[in-house]
C-alpha cells in the first residue's frame, strides 16, 4: 500500500509555504537583553537590517563655519529663533534646512522670490520657525529622551516637506448615521498596526493627558478602576511604539509583568520621557500653528499634523540608527537666548560651554557603557 | 475486506430510513424528513434527520438567530451598510459592550444597548438548548452526562459575560461579539489583571485542556488500532471484554504500567473536558473581584521567582521620581 502519495502532501506543503511568506525568512539573529529564559531578546533579520541601514543613511554635512563675527540678528531683519548665530552659521543652517526639507523647491519653499527674506508671507516660513524652536527645545530640555544623538530637522523630514509619518485627530470611517462608532474594529489601519484595536491611540496619550497605565500595583483590589476598554487603547498605543521602533515588547518590558518598572530596562524610562516630549511638541509647538495653516495641511477635524514615535523613529529603534547629526549642527542644540544683552549673552555662552563639556564627558562615559552592554542602549 | 484503517470511514452501511425508537407523545417533536448522503457517510452516519426540535429547540433557534442577526446588523451599520466592506472587514468588526461610564446601568441602544439585548437573547438561546439536552436524554432513557457537560461550558460563558461583570459593577468588563475583538479582549484582560498565566485556576484549566487533547488522541487511536478486533463496539466490551479491549489495555499497561478500563477512559475524558471549563470559570471569576494583579499575587505567594536587576542602576518609575 502506498502511504506517501505525493498528491496528499503537495497541497498542505504549498499552503504552508504560502502562509510563511508573511514571515521573515531565517536566519535570524537574536541578542539577549534580559535575564535568561525571560524572552527579553532582540530579533534581527539580516535582510530587514540591511534595508534599515540603507534607508537610515545620513547626508554629508556641509563644512563647518566660524561662529565668530556679526550675529544674524544684527545683519538680517525678523530673525527670531536663530538670531544668536553668526551670519556664516546662519547661512549654512539655511542651506542645510533647504537640503533636508525642500530639496526640490529650494529657498522658494519658504521665501517668495523678489521679496525680502524677512517677510513672513508664506505659512511655510512661519512653520519652519516654530519647528526650529521645537527642535532646539527637544535638544535642550528633553535629553532624557533624545540625549546622546539629539535631533535635527532631518531626523523627521528626510528630504520631505512634511515628514512621512504624521497624524491628525482620528475620525471614524463611514458608518450608518445612527451607529455610534467607537473608533476601533476597523481593518487595515496603520494607526492600529492592522489590529482591531483603537485607530486613534494618539489623541488620548500623545495630545491629551491620558496616563498609559493599565495594571494595578497591588496584589489585591484596592480601587484601581482602569477599564478593559482603556487597557485596549493602551495596547494599541504600545503596538504603535513597537511598530515605530521596529522592536518587540521585550525591548522595554519583561513580558511576565508588563507594568513592573524594576523588571523593565532603562529603554522604558526613555520611552516614557518620549511620550511626555511628544505631548509637549504637539501641544506647545504644533497645535498653535493651526491658526494659520492652510486646510490641506490639516486633518479632517481641522487640526495640524502632529508627531508620534514613527515621525522620528521610522522603523528604527534609534532614529537614523543613532547617528549624531546634531554634532555637525550644534546650532540646533539649544533655544535662542531670551535676552539680547551682550554681557548676559557672553555669560550664558560660557555656561553653555561648560555644560556642553560636562555633557560631552558624560556621554563619552555612557558610550563606553554601550559597548559593553550591546546595541540599543 | 474493507476495514477502519483510513482517515475517513470506508465502511458504509446502506440501510432504509430509520426514524428512531418510538417515544410516545413526544414523537410530534420530531421532524419527518430523512435523507441519505454518501459523502457525509464517510465522516459519520449517512442518514440525515429526523431532528428532534421541540418547543425548546424552536425558541432556542429563534432567539439564537435574533442574536446573530443583531450582531450582523450592528457590524453592517459600522461599515455604512456596505456588503463588500462587511465581508472584507468581517474579522475586525464587533458589537461592543457598553463603555465603562455606564457601569451596570442601561445604556443607549447604539452605545452598548444592542450588546445587552444580544447577550440576553444569546443566553436565553443557550439555556433553552441546554434544557433541550435534558429533554432528549430523558426521551431516549439516557442519564444526563451530556447536559451536565454542556452546563459546565455554560458556567464559563455566564461568568465571562454576566456574573463577573455584575460583580465588577461594569458591563464593560464583558467580552465583545467579534472575531478579532474578542481576542483583543482576552489579551487586554490578561494585561489589565497582571498576567493570567499566574492565576492557578488558569493553570489548571490549561492542564485539563491539554490533558483532554492527549486523552482524546490516546483513546481515539487505541480504539481505531483495535477496531479490526471489534473495538468499535466498545460499549459491548465494557461489560464483555473481548480481544480488542484486551489488546488496547495491554498496549497501555506495557507502555506506561497503568491502563484505564474500557469504561473508565470515558470518565477520564468527561472529567478532563468538564474541569477545563469549570476551573477556567473559577479563574475568571476571581480575576479583578478578589485578585487585582495575578503577577503580584504570585510573587506574594512564592509562585513567581524573582530575577536579578537588569541594569546596574535600578530602573525606577519616572512618575515616582518626581515624588521622591
Amino acid at each position: 500500500m502506498k502511504f506517501f502519495n505525493m498528491k496528499w502532501f503537495a497541497g498542505p506543503a504549498l499552503l504552508s509555504a504560502a502562509l510563511l511568506t508573511g514571515c521573515d525568512l531565517p536566519p535570524q539573529e537574536t541578542v539577549q537583553r534580559g535575564y535568561r529564559g525571560t524572552g527579553m531578546e532582540a530579533v534581527y533579520s539580516p535582510e530587514v537590517l540591511e534595508e534599515l541601514v540603507a534607508t537610515n543613511q545620513v547626508p554629508a554635512a556641509i563644512p563647518a563655519v566660524s561662529s565668530e563675527g556679526p550675529k544674524a540678528a544684527d545683519i538680517y531683519k525678523n530673525v527670531e529663533v536663530l538670531g544668536h548665530l553668526s551670519v556664516g552659521e546662519f547661512t549654512r543652517l539655511m542651506a542645510a534646512i533647504t537640503q533636508w526639507v525642500s530639496p526640490e523647491q529650494g529657498c522658494n519653499y519658504c521665501h517668495v522670490p523678489g521679496e525680502g527674506f524677512e517677510e513672513d508671507t508664506l505659512y511655510t516660513k512661519k512653520v519652519a520657525r516654530v519647528m526650529i524652536a521645537m527642535t532646539q527645545n527637544a535638544n535642550e530640555n528633553w535629553g532624557a529622551h533624545v540625549g546622546g544623538a539629539g535631533v535635527t530637522c532631518y531626523t523627521c523630514h528626510r528630504g520631505n516637506n512634511v515628514p512621512e509619518q504624521v497624524w491628525t485627530i482620528g475620525v471614524p470611517p463611514r458608518h450608518a448615521s445612527g451607529h455610534k462608532h467607537l473608533m476601533q474594529n476597523v481593518a487595515h489601519q496603520e494607526s492600529s498596526v492592522y489590529t482591531s484595536l483603537s485607530i486613534d491611540p494618539f489623541t488620548p496619550y500623545l495630545l491629551e493627558d491620558g496616563v498609559a497605565r493599565a495594571q494595578g500595583d497591588t496584589a489585591l483590589p484596592v480601587g484601581h478602576t482602569e477599564s478593559i476598554r482603556s487597557t485596549e487603547h493602551i495596547y494599541s498605543l504600545m503596538m504603535h511604539y513597537s511598530d515605530a521602533l521596529g522592536v518587540n515588547c521585550t525591548h522595554c518590558h519583561n513580558s511576565r509583568a508588563f507594568g513592573s518598572w524594576e523588571q523593565s530596562n532603562s529603554e522604558r524610562v526613555k520611552a516614557w520621557h518620549g511620550q511626555q516630549m511628544v505631548k509637549s511638541m504637539n501641544n506647545d509647538y504644533i497645535n498653535p500653528t493651526n491658526d494659520w495653516l492652510p486646510a490641506y495641511r490639516q486633518g479632517p477635524l481641522g487640526d495640524a499634523q502632529k508627531v508620534n514615535c514613527a515621525t522620528c523613529h521610522q522603523g528604527a529603534y534609534q532614529p537614523l540608527l543613532g547617528a549624531n547629526m546634531l554634532a555637525d549642527y550644534p546650532n540646533l542644540g539649544s533655544l535662542a537666548p531670551a535676552s539680547s544683552d551682550p554681557i548676559e549673552e557672553a555669560v550664558e555662552a560660557m555656561e553653555e560651554m561648560v555644560e556642553e563639556a560636562v555633557e560631552a564627558m558624560e556621554s563619552a562615559g555612557l558610550e563606553q557603557d554601550d559597548l559593553s552592554i550591546g546595541e540599543a542602549h | 475486506m474493507r476495514e477502519y484503517q483510513n482517515i475517513f470511514t470506508q465502511v458504509q452501511v446502506s440501510a432504509p430510513d430509520y426514524p428512531g425508537v418510538p417515544i410516545g407523545d413526544a414523537e410530534r417533536n420530531r421532524t419527518k424528513g430523512m435523507v441519505h448522503n454518501h459523502l457525509l457517510g464517510k465522516l459519520g452516519d449517512a442518514q440525515i434527520g429526523p431532528i428532534y426540535l421541540g418547543t425548546l429547540g424552536v425558541f432556542s433557534l429563534i432567539t439564537g438567530l435574533l442574536a446573530f442577526l443583531i450582531i450582523g446588523m450592528n457590524m453592517l451599520a459600522s461599515v455604512n451598510w456596505d456588503p463588500v466592506q462587511f465581508v472584507r472587514q468581517l474579522f475586525w468588526l464587533s458589537l461592543d459592550p457598553p463603555g465603562p461610564q455606564y457601569g451596570l446601568s442601561i445604556p443607549p441602544l447604539n452605545d452598548g444597548g444592542w450588546w445587552l439585548i444580544t447577550g440576553a437573547l444569546l443566553t436565553l438561546s443557550i439555556m433553552l438548548w441546554w434544557a433541550r439536552t435534558f429533554q432528549i436524554s430523558r426521551n431516549l432513557g439516557m442519564s444526563n452526562y451530556l447536559a451536565w457537560a454542556f452546563g459546565a461550558a455554560i458556567s464559563l460563558y455566564l461568568v465571562l459575560g454576566f456574573i463577573r461583570p455584575i460583580l465588577m459593577g461594569s458591563w464593560n468588563e464583558a467580552v465583545p461579539f467579534g472575531i478579532f475583538p474578542h481576542l483583543d479582549w482576552t489579551a487586554a484582560f490578561s494585561l489589565r489583571y497582571g498576567n493570567l498565566f499566574y492565576n492557578p485556576f488558569h493553570m489548571l484549566s490549561i492542564a485539563f485542556l491539554y490533558g483532554s487533547a492527549v486523552l482524546f488522541a490516546m483513546h481515539g487511536a487505541t480504539i481505531l488500532a483495535t477496531s479490526r478486533y471489534g473495538a468499535d463496539r466498545e460499549i459491548d466490551q465494557i461489560t464483555d471484554r473481548g480481544t480488542a479491549a484486551e489488546r488496547g489495555a495491554l498496549f497501555w499497561r506495557w507502555c506506561m504500567g497503568f491502563n484505564a478500563s474500557m469504561e473508565s477512559i470515558h470518565r477520564w475524558a468527561w472529567w478532563f473536558a468538564v474541569l477545563t471549563v469549570i476551573t477556567g470559570a473559577i479563574g475568571i471569576l476571581l480575576t479583578g473581584t478578589v485578585v487585582e494583579n495575578w503577577y503580584l499575587w504570585g510573587m506574594k505567594h512564592g509562585i513567581v521567582p524573582p530575577y536579578p536587576a537588569l541594569e546596574a542602576t535600578p530602573v525606577v518609575d519616572p512618575m515616582m521620581e518626581g515624588a521622591q
